[in-house]
């Protein structure tokens, strides 16, 4: 299975705050495929799909995120969550 | 998605602004897609907690997939413990009380349970937040 990876920068006046993580693990949970995030391009990776996690991952506005996903539905994760940080997480 | 599918969400505060006040942020953070009540509150108004009232709140937020409480302070685990027990027999192994924090961990359980996912990881992602 191929991992598929991507990265976008964090655009939002509040990063990955609460709510935003929130949405993010809610979208990450609709995949199959395992998805992960780390704000260096080697690591550590955090599971999308904890929202505990992903909380603690504590990214802020002009930070990059990097996502990479492995699974039949990789491709699809990963356009995915792009998209959410792109529209800002829908809060602006 | 049917919300009575996910697994629903009991908040429980000796205070009924607290457990009003937890529900709002659950509400807004998580959104709608979990079953969720709040009860705060003795039966005359002031601080402290209900049997029966807790009762009617694990009804409204009842789930076939099941219940996570959270609660505050001693009287409102005891009180809870108290409610499951008297819950029908086929309802009491899907309720659970979680060993988390009232507020954090309404939101975590509620942005897990937002995702299909079943009782005990539920109740592990709220009860991950007194760990590491």
């Amino acid at each position: 299975m191929q991992e598929v990876k991507a990265h976008a920068l964090l655009t939002n006046e509040v990063g990955l705050h609460a709510r935003p993580s929130v949405k993010l693990t809610q979208l990450a949970k609709r995949f199959a495929a395992t998805v992960e995030v780390a704000i260096r391009a080697d690591g550590p990776w955090t599971d999308a799909k904890s929202p505990v996690k992903i909380m603690r991952v504590k990214a802020a506005k002009g930070e990059t995120l990097f996502m990479r996903a492995n699974g039949s539905d990789a491709q699809a994760a990963v356009t995915a969550l792009v998209d959410l940080v792109n529209r800002k997480f829908e809060e602006e | 998605m049917d919300q009575r599918n996910n697994v629903g969400i009991v908040i429980v505060s000796h205070s009924a602004k607290v457990a009003e006040g937890a529900a709002d942020m659950v509400r807004q953070m998580v959104g709608d897609r979990v079953p969720l009540a709040a009860v705060g509150g003795n039966a005359d108004g002031g601080l402290g907690t209900d049997v029966g009232a807790i009762m009617g709140a694990i009804d409204r937020a009842w789930s076939e997939a099941g219940v996570a409480i959270l609660v505050d302070l001693g009287g409102a685990e005891t009180n809870s413990e108290m409610a499951v027990e008297m819950m029908p027999e086929a309802r009491r192994e899907r309720i659970v009380i979680c060993n988390a924090p009232l507020v954090e961990g309404a939101v975590m359980a509620a942005a897990e349970a937002s995702g299909g996912s079943p009782l005990d990881v539920v109740r592990a992602t709220a009860e991950e937040l007194m760990g590491g």
